[in-house]
């Protein structure tokens, strides 16, 4: 290592100010304070520092990402050979979970690869160009969102989209306040709301969530094949308060048992476990919580947001059980925690520090009224039926108020100790 | 009406290289220097000049602002050189000190008969009184104030601290007196907080004419910053004095002996300290003489004061004036490869409050820590870091960036009045995103005594 490091520190002074590569100063910069940890010593304050910086922090969170990657590559193929054994009866065998891992890992490495390798291209190109205008390297959040962005994506969403999905992200979304640090929306959740408002067809509906259902349904003359369905669990909920509810493609009557359909459709178990359709890192519960576990135990996510998150959206999932008005309020309310992308988003997204609450009780505020939000986006506005996004930006924004809330009672209670004294 | 705290938050920092329990003398210092700034703010008005004889207790130059403040030298001999920075600012006031320990004399007096005005009088005229500091802003008292209290913490829990019951053991009689004399100064009460894990030197517990109080629990539990905020803490527009241990003892012998008593036992500190031991030396000494034999390699950081909140010194360079302690670190100036010392390293070499280094596996370790900042700085990621280190009921992040936006209404409201930048150097330590936070802070504090005060 003694060689590798003469050999890139023999080029500090290139890149120096008034080096032949100057301009080149923030790429060299971020590789070669990747490869090692700079010489900097502490001038001010304390001589000696916490050995965390920001690249630690930064990359546990991308491990944690790891299992839901991993998840979601095989669970986009399961769903692709899926759809297809409509049309194609040699992958009738396929629909069994296990049958065919091979074809289903390498399906889903060839779908999701290239956005993972999209997002994080596009992102870093837009970074490095801020770090030339600036004259800094790159600072590591884009290294998080590059890997959420694709995570949170319909498997067939086309590149181009990911792409100026992501630049927006960071150019309107973090960019412009600041970069890292200053942002006030989740940038990888910002990515996802631009597309789903700007090119509502590719990340909604019931022919997006299994790769592959546009050319089934060419080869299958454009009709849905009879036990083919193409919507998510959400999907099917939100029928429920419509004419013409269906679940897993069945077409019900709305005196049927709708919730009683529901569950034999939705097994919890499955759900938990993400063997369910859905956007490709969002489907699986438990390698969410595996990921959570990560990071409540090295202390990067906050334990109380992603807790109160799952309890408040608990707590309105029981709630709409008593309202009880109609079927998709009578769906166990611990069904909401499981399917969509609630555990995903509760753990990987609301507890983005730069954008939650900062304050102790100001998270679990912000988590409790987030989950809260979220079921109530899903079972009183069919027009969503999935709330997570939305739910989170929305608290996003209001992060400030509740700290501001929660500043004031300090305040309070600091004041009123002179007073009692 | 005695206080106990126990504080659940807060960190300890170990470090390797304490001092031993001796105490040796330190050769006498070849040179002595009294330094502006040690005092923030201060802006010094000279008495004497190059090649003046001093006598020990003389003054050497006064406060511009307030000129009743003395600060005399602690030594005999002659003004070797005033050494001026930018803008002629005085740096340090050089003293050859001619061996013969000659003072100034005063006639010993019991403090307890004494009037307010007049022991005030006496500690602004010979010297004594720049050992208060008040709250807010941590700077010299300000001898106009009334101080509704004055606090001693006789412990400090900063890393490799020197240990006070060691330090003022057999001094009771001082100590005592130098109580009595601070007892004059304030309307309300003397606080002397002691460590409530150990049980303090006698010197401390027998202790009179002061409220004793214990603090229980990790750094900062030794800082007055601490105790002031949990037994009386101040308002907008109240004043505490604070004052060091052995401060209070070269007080008391000032009144029993009628002469100024620069002697100040300091430790030896640190992982590249050899010979750490207690070194009898005085207020100002030239470092050089405990030191330069002491080194363990020429790459290190010489620090007057704890590795939190001390001043980086060279080896040539003087004690600072409310110091105890010198640290010599290893000076962290190498590039360490990501996977073996870096970034992704495995972490055993460094001491971290987050879970995300392997410290919690080893509780009892003590670690060799260097100077490097450990990453660069970056903006605020991660929240929730700082308030497990900070037990004052502040929210530091909040208070921080009020400073740095130089909000003063927010400022005010936080609790700027109740901290001083060394409770913020845990939170400095902490940090992710490797902010100079005490510097933040500080320049709240000046911000503050700017407009406010």
């Amino acid at each position: 290592m003694k060689a590798l490091e003469k050999i890139i520190h023999s080029l500090d002074p290139k890149f120096e100010k008034g080096g032949k590569w100057e301009k080149m100063y923030p790429l060299y910069e971020t590789l070669s304070t990747f490869l090692f940890t700079p010489k900097h010593v502490t001038k001010k304050g304390a001589h000696i520092r916490d050995g965390v910086d920001l690249k630690r922090t930064m990359f546990m969170v991308v491990l944690a990402l790891i299992p839901c990657l991993l998840f979601g590559i095989y669970n986009t193929g399961h769903w692709h050979y899926e759809i297809q054994s409509y049309v194609n009866p040699e992958f009738e065998g396929y629909r069994d979970y296990l049958t065919g891992f091979g074809d289903k890992v390498i399906y889903g490495l060839l779908k999701v690869l290239p956005l993972v390798i999209v997002s994080y291209a596009a992102g870093l190109a837009v970074e490095f160009i801020f770090g030339f205008i600036k004259g800094h390297g790159l600072h590591e959040g884009f290294l998080v969102s590059g890997m959420l962005i694709p995570l949170t994506m319909p498997a067939d969403v086309p590149l181009w989209m990911v792409a100026i999905a992501t630049v927006f992200a960071v150019v309107i979304g973090k960019e412009v306040f600041g970069g890292t640090g200053m942002n006030i929306l989740n940038v990888a959740l910002t990515a996802r709301a631009f597309l789903y408002f700007a090119y509502p067809t590719a990340m909604s509906g019931d022919k997006v969530w299994k790769s592959g259902t546009d050319d089934m349904l060419v080869q299958a003359g454009n009709v849905m094949p009879d036990g083919a369905s193409g919507a998510t669990a959400l999907g099917d909920l939100a029928s429920f308060v419509g004419d013409s509810p269906v679940v897993a493609g069945q077409v019900m009557s709305k005196t049927d048992d709708l919730v009683g359909a529901f569950e034999r459709a939705y097994d919890p178990i499955h759900a938990f476990i993400g063997m369910i359709p859905g956007s490709v890192g969002e489907t699986s519960t438990i390698a969410a919580m595996l990921g959570g576990a990560i990071l409540i135990f090295t202390g990067v996510a906050s334990w109380r947001i992603i807790v109160s998150f799952f309890a408040g959206g608990l707590l309105f999932g029981l709630l709409m059980n008593g309202v009880s008005a109609n079927a998709y309020m009578d769906v166990p309310g611990y069904y909401h925690l499981i399917i969509g992308g609630f555990a995903f988003g509760a753990i990987f997204m609301a507890t983005d520090p730069v954008t939650a609450a900062q304050t102790g009780w100001g998270k679990v505020w912000y988590g409790l009224l987030g989950g809260a939000l979220t079921v109530m986006i899903r079972v009183l506005n069919p027009a969503y039926p999935e709330g997570i996004m939305l739910a989170i930006l929305f608290m996003n924004v209001m992060a400030p108020l509740i700290d501001h809330y929660v500043v004031q009672m300090n305040i309070k209670r600091r004041q009123k100790r002179f007073k009692t004294a | 009406m005695s206080k106990t705290v126990k504080l659940r938050k807060g960190l300890d920092i170990k470090l390797v290289g304490e001092a031993d329990k001796v105490k040796v003398d330190a050769p006498l210092p070849a040179s002595v220097a009294l330094k502006p700034t040690d005092f923030h703010g201060l802006v010094p008005k000279m008495v004497v000049k190059q090649g003046d004889k001093v006598k020990i207790g003389s003054a050497i130059f006064y406060d511009k602002y307030n000129e009743s403040i003395k600060f005399v030298s602690p030594v005999s001999g002659i003004i070797d050189e005033v050494v001026r920075g930018a803008k002629r600012k005085i740096l340090e006031v050089r003293i050859t000190p001619d061996g013969s320990e000659e003072a100034i004399k005063h006639e010993a007096k019991d403090p307890t008969s004494l009037s307010k005005e007049e022991v005030k009088l006496a500690m602004l005229e010979n010297g004594l009184w720049p050992f208060l500091k008040q709250r807010p802003l941590d700077i010299i008292a300000d001898p106009n104030a009334d101080p509704k209290a004055i606090f001693i913490s006789a412990f400090d829990t900063h890393p490799l601290a020197p240990d006070y019951d060691f330090i003022v053991h057999g001094q009771d009689q001082f100590f005592q007196n130098g109580l009595n004399a601070l007892a004059k100064l304030t309307s309300g009460k003397v606080h002397l907080t002691l460590n409530g894990n150990v049980s303090a030197d006698a010197t401390f517990q027998n202790a009179k004419n002061v409220q004793i109080n214990k603090v229980s629990g990790k750094h900062p539990a030794g800082n007055v910053g601490t105790q002031i905020h949990f037994i009386d803490p101040i308002d907008k527009g109240q004043f505490v004095f604070t004052v060091n241990p052995q401060d209070v003892v070269a007080i008391g012998k000032f009144f029993a002996d009628g002469q100024y008593d620069p002697k100040r036992i300091v430790a030896l500190t640190g992982s590249e300290a050899k010979n750490r031991k207690y070194y009898k030396t005085i207020i100002g000494a030239s470092v050089s003489g405990i030191v330069n034999d002491n080194l363990e390699s020429d790459n290190v950081r010489i620090i007057s004061g704890n590795a939190l909140t001390g001043d980086k010194i060279d080896r040539n360079s003087y004690l600072g004036f409310y110091d105890a302690q010198i640290t010599v670190l290893p000076e962290g100036d190498q590039y360490k490869f990501f996977l073996t010392k870096g970034w992704l390293g495995p972490g055993f070499d460094k001491y971290s409050s987050h879970m995300l280094f392997p410290t919690w596996l080893m509780k009892n370790k003590k670690y060799r820590l260097d100077t490097n900042m450990n990453g660069e700085e970056r903006g605020f990621v991660v929240t929730g870091e700082m308030e497990k280190v900070m037990p004052l009921d502040v929210l530091p992040m909040q208070l921080i960036k009020a400073a740095m936006t130089k909000d003063i209404d927010a400022m005010e409201l936080l609790g700027i009045y109740e901290v001083a930048p060394e409770d913020f150097a845990l939170c400095e330590y902490v940090c992710t995103s490797k902010i100079d936070i005490q510097e933040i802070i500080r320049e709240g504090l000046d911000l503050i005594k700017e407009e406010c005060m």
